[in-house]
């Protein structure tokens, strides 16, 4: 190592002892905690894992979560897409309150959302009686978990957007404006193709998130077995029945479903890194 | 999570787009914010404002109550200072050194995005109980890591770090090597330079970090609940005292508590957002 490199760089010792301490720390706080789900999930071996999945209420909260999934995320990459359509390719006044109100759903107690929709939805809600003498139920029911779901994940999509596309301006669309296509064609043929990545970067947060949201969703639902629980309440419920093989099965589900959007992402950062929003996530 | 989007103030000010779509997608934006976000916040404002200040006052303030913000606030804070410097020195690492497994070490940072509050909390509690990997030696030692608010501290860790590693890292990779090796020439040492040169210039986003660790900490309920114990006036966080008041259909206590957490989230995300509207513009500078 020349000289100019030992005076901006750290001594062999000190760097490996940095990287250890790193590493030390990270498996303390995150590899022994995501080991141990696999552990106590397996604990009784591979029939006791494959029961506990088995289990009919096990089976209707995997399926409420995909079912919750696949209403929430549409909703919001659309609604995503649209925010940052309308805040990137034109000018109006209040734009960047929209912003700021975009980034609100981060900063609130998935508890705080969750008792959110209960004022409205709730029996003593706003719409309690209405709701009641139609015979429509949100609260402790399914909508409500789609609802708490929704503003917990609301973010996700649109703060991937709007910075990438405000980086890419608006000269293409333009151009395309000129040639005469009309607005649709101009959103899938010339900023789709442009924005891709991000989208599907967002997307994935979006459903990571939907999948395993727990507060927000833990308040509205009410938790009826069978009915109203998704895979982090089920996993709830089971673990404060003691019934820990179950709860660690269920949750080695959600855990592995973790480790597939980490795989996803990475791998979107190394191959598109250029095609998404800069800064981290 | 770090990145804030500034809005572009020099294209096209002034002029109006000539891109369609506006009407469709600025309506359905309004209604998506207006049905999910606005209206929610407006009937728990107003469902507080009903309670009147006298019963409100009671319900927020109460003693069980201020010893849930305590703990809530308290152990968020105490997290998030942990994280500042752990999550620096890992940022630090993963941006400066080559080591086999880098890359994997630095996808795993994000773990805590990605797994399921509830997964975090029963895992957390499984190795840091006193029959737990890291729990038992250290109930041997006499220190009870579960069960009590240190175990609060250590769910919040785990939902922190990567909420700092995520902002410190970009600013550390921006920053260019030259100024290091003047202050080398003219004989600083590799300390004072760290001292003197870099911590300054990765200060603010290491506080930036810092800030929105703790203010997620403060909310947090999934990953806290399993592994704190839960007693009153003990361990019981202010997310669950919520809960706790909803299971007993106390709206009206359950309302005045979340009106002070949302309040002080609101205030934490406008602070965040002044301090780093002001970096950006330091940093353009």
């Amino acid at each position: 190592m020349s000289a100019k490199n030992k005076a901006v760089s750290e001594s062999f010792a000190t760097r490996l002892l940095l990287i250890l301490a790193a590493v030390l720390y990270v498996a303390l706080i995150l590899v022994l905690p995501l080991a141990s789900v696999f552990r106590e999930a397996f604990r009784h071996g591979v029939a006791a894992f494959a029961g506990a999945i088995a289990e009919p209420d096990a089976i209707s909260a995997i399926k409420l979560t995909f079912t919750v999934a696949a209403i929430s995320v549409p909703v919001n990459m659309i609604c995503g897409v649209a925010a940052a359509w309308a805040i990137t390719k034109h000018d109006f006044k209040g734009k960047s309150l929209l912003i700021s109100l975009i980034d609100v759903p981060f900063s609130i107690s998935p508890v705080v959302a969750g008792l959110m929709y209960l004022l409205l939805f709730g029996a003593q809600g706003w719409f309690g009686d209405w709701l009641l003498a139609h015979d429509i139920r949100i609260a402790f029911a399914k909508p409500g978990i789609v609802l708490a779901t929704l503003i917990v994940t609301l973010p996700f999509v649109a703060r991937e957007l709007i910075p990438l596309m405000q980086a890419q301006g608006r000269e293409e669309e333009e151009a395309a404006l000129t040639l005469g296509a009309p607005g649709w064609r101009i959103f899938l043929w010339v900023t789709l193709p442009n924005i891709r990545w991000g989208l599907l970067y967002g997307v994935l947060l979006t459903n990571a998130r939907a999948m395993g949201e727990f507060g927000a969703v833990s308040v509205i639902s009410g938790h009826i077995r069978g009915e109203t629980n998704t895979m982090p309440l089920q996993v709830e419920v089971l673990y404060n029945e003691y019934n820990f093989v179950a709860a660690f099965a269920v949750a080695s589900l959600l855990a592995g479903l973790a480790l597939v959007t980490l795989v996803v992402k990475t791998l979107l950062e190394w191959r598109h890194g250029d095609q998404l929003a800069a800064g981290g996530h | 999570m770090a990145s804030r989007s500034q809005p572009s103030r020099r294209k096209g000010r002034g002029r109006h787009s000539p891109l369609p779509g506006l009407p469709l997608t600025l309506t359905v934006t309004i209604l998506w914010l207006t049905i999910l976000l606005l209206l929610p916040l407006v009937a728990l404002f107003a469902k507080s404002v009903t309670l009147g200040p006298g019963h409100f006052i009671e319900a927020a303030f109460s003693p069980r109550a201020i010893a849930s913000y305590r703990l809530s606030f308290g152990a968020a804070l105490v997290a998030a200072a942990i994280n500042g410097v752990f999550g620096l020195l890992v940022a630090w690492v993963l941006v400066r050194y080559r080591f086999p497994g880098r890359r994997l070490f630095g996808a795993l940072v994000d773990l805590p995005f990605a797994l399921p509050t509830a997964v975090a909390g029963i895992a957390l509690t499984a190795v840091y109980a006193n029959s737990g990997w890291v729990g038992k030696p250290a109930s041997a030692l006499g220190l009870h890591l579960a069960y009590n608010p240190i175990g609060v501290v250590i769910a919040l860790t785990f939902i922190g770090l990567p909420f700092v590693v995520r902002t410190v890292e970009p600013v550390l990779a921006d920053l260019g090597k030259g100024i290091e090796e003047a202050a080398a020439t003219l004989g600083a040492g590799r300390l004072t330079i760290f001292r003197r040169v870099i911590l300054p210039e990765i200060f603010p986003s290491v506080i930036t970090g810092f800030a929105l660790a703790f203010a997620r900490g403060v909310g947090e309920y999934g990953s806290v609940i399993f592994i704190a114990g839960n007693m009153p006036f003990k361990s019981e966080i202010s997310p669950l005292l919520i809960v706790t008041k909803l299971e007993e259909y106390d709206y009206a206590g359950a309302t005045a508590i979340a009106t002070v957490l949302l309040l002080a989230s609101l205030t934490l995300l406008l602070l965040i957002n002044l301090w780093q509207g002001r970096e950006h513009r330091r940093r353009a500078a």
